[in-house]
């Protein structure tokens, strides 16, 4: 079915949980009011991206007041949101939550935490440990939590899995001023673009912006049609209130046109996957 | 050379960005630095007032009896092109009174204490206007630790320390930053006639090649030489990144406890912001 998916693309307070969840519920609001179906806020929305110590601070149950705000506020609206969970084994996970009709649909943990560069997550955070696609009220879904999105196993998984639409939540970090435009958006910007083109897969991919300790997130969240082409983009570096209208045509004529996902052979995949791993376990 | 060569209008962005963002989050809205009539802190002036409107941006200069009289003059042109406010604290005063104890301090005392000196200054302007000082090093001048630890390398903000020196000319060119402070050869103009260039030994265009190779590409000493760069000169640029890394670090603490201040108690400083 058609519907109406908003990126909000905001700026989460490093560490403030009350803050950032009144600035969800606003960005919630606004979007049930203007007759949007679908809401998808960056990666860890709910607490800021770098954490450190912070991150038991932060972190909450699924069964926290603050989740159950959400949930219930899922009612009236489809919600996809980043934070940092803590689980009954006290394990700190990078999580996405996707809620609707006033329950949870699914539950993402991030699988790739990366630790190059600036990054630091697996110091942190527990790994995720698995990718799967789940049926909302438009069809088939998979979560990716930024990193996740960069292992083309995880896409091709949930496409696998049935998904025909990807959703990424991103807190990703500006960096690269030599070229025509800024380096790390590029670069998502054909990752994006390529993973729709290769699984015929719509992707909703939703980065937040804002600095922390003068590192800015570079935004443009955006919404790419399963043939590759973007067709909305929120702004660089500034909030942003992207308000996308998915064409269920649109998904179907590119499966028509490029039926890859159709054909591709999971049997032979899984057996030479197989045989990978049982001679690197050698 | 397509790396330094920087797109000037995204860099715009990002730094007036940075900025706003890093000030205004703390529940500030003014800032403070030192103008030298150079250009880095004519760039840093001219990003502020962009930022924050030139109002809520004032601008120091701080010369000592022996500094080139042009200096004052292009501070002064430099705040007046980009409308921000402008005074001139001499600090020869303070800096004297120090060595009538020490008459026979050498230049590199007497610049450090110069340079110390008006960070007292940018930093009691801190206090006294409610503002946050804004540093001026670039990363040419970080990394080669060409910069008075406490002194001018002490900010609580700086917009250009990851950008080279030949990045900074770029972006000025496209700043409006008037032409004679472009043009004119860096100096610290701690004593007459002093250029960076002859204490350094070097071009900027030169070493920025070289640094942007070996710390942001990460070329092997094998591959630089194959680029062109002479040994020696890749062996003394390395020993100074590597002799002046106590500069960009916190003071080093004595270990005793389970969480120690930046080891194992890691917080970001916008905690909370």
């Amino acid at each position: 079915m058609d519907f109406t998916a908003v990126l909000a693309q905001i700026k989460p307070k490093l560490g403030c949980v009350a803050d950032n969840l009144a600035a969800i519920e606003g960005e919630i609001i606004k979007a049930r009011e203007a007759g949007a179906d679908l809401i998808v806020f960056p990666e860890l929305a709910l607490s800021g991206y770098f954490l450190k110590d912070l991150v038991p601070e932060v972190a909450l149950r699924i069964d926290s007041p603050e989740i159950m705000r959400l949930i219930e506020l899922s009612s009236s609206i489809s919600i996809a949101v980043g934070f940092v969970e803590e689980t009954d084994d006290y394990h700190f996970y990078n999580s996405a939550l996707y809620l609707e009709e006033g329950a949870i649909r699914h539950l993402h943990r991030k699988v790739y935490l990366p630790t190059y560069g600036l990054f630091d997550e697996q110091r942190y955070l527990a790994r995720g440990g698995s990718f799967r696609a789940f049926d909302t009220k438009f069809g088939r879904f998979g979560m990716l939590i930024c990193e996740d999105m960069w292992h083309l196993s995880a896409s091709y998984i949930l496409a696998m899995d049935g998904a025909t639409t990807l959703i990424c939540l991103s807190s990703s970090p500006s960096r690269g001023i030599e070229g025509d435009s800024l380096g790390s958006a590029s670069a998502w910007q054909k990752l994006t673009s390529t993973t729709a083109l290769f699984l015929n897969c719509r992707v909703l991919y939703s980065n937040r912006v804002g600095f922390e300790d003068g590192v800015s997130f570079w935004g443009g969240s955006e919404y790419v049609a399963p043939s590759g082409e973007s067709i909305i983009r929120g702004r660089l570096l500034e909030e942003d209130f992207v308000t996308a209208r998915v064409d269920e045509g649109a998904l179907r004529r590119e499966r028509i046109f490029s039926p890859m996902i159709r054909d591709e052979n999971l049997f032979v995949t899984m057996q030479e996957l197989g045989r990978i791993a049982h001679e690197r376990g050698r | 050379m397509a790396g330094l060569h920087a797109n000037t209008e995204l860099l715009r962005k990002l730094l007036v960005g940075f900025v706003r963002d890093e000030v205004r989050k703390v529940g500030i809205s003014t800032v403070v630095l030192g103008l030298s009539g150079g250009i880095d802190s004519a760039l840093v002036a001219f990003i502020a007032a962009e930022a924050l409107g030139p109002e809520n941006v004032h601008a120091i200069c701080m010369p000592y009896k022996t500094s080139n009289p042009e200096s004052e003059a292009h501070a002064r042109l430099v705040a007046e092109s980009c409308g921000v406010n402008f005074s001139v604290l001499p600090i020869t005063a303070m800096v004297d009174a120090y060595f009538t104890m020490f008459p026979a301090a050498d230049n590199m005392r007497r610049g450090n204490k110069m340079a110390r000196e008006r960070m007292t200054v940018l930093f009691d302007h801190s206090a006294l206007l409610r503002a946050l000082v804004l540093g001026t090093s670039n990363k040419t001048e970080l990394l080669l630790g060409y910069g008075t630890l406490y002194g001018d390398m002490a900010s609580a903000l700086n917009p250009i320390g990851d950008i080279y020196k030949s990045q900074v000319w770029q972006l000025s060119a496209t700043m409006g930053i008037p032409a004679e402070v472009i043009e004119k050869q860096p100096s610290a103009d701690l004593w007459a006639g002093q250029t960076d260039e002859e204490e350094l030994g070097f071009s900027y265009r030169q070493v920025d090649e070289l640094l942007y190779r070996m710390v942001d590409q990460r070329l092997t000493k094998p591959e630089l030489v194959a680029e062109g760069f002479e040994e020696d000169f890749i062996d003394s640029i390395y020993s100074k990144i590597q002799n002046s890394h106590f500069k960009r670090r916190l003071p080093v603490i004595a270990k005793v406890s389970n969480r120690t201040i930046d080891r194992d108690f890691r917080y970001a400083r916008d905690w909370g912001k």
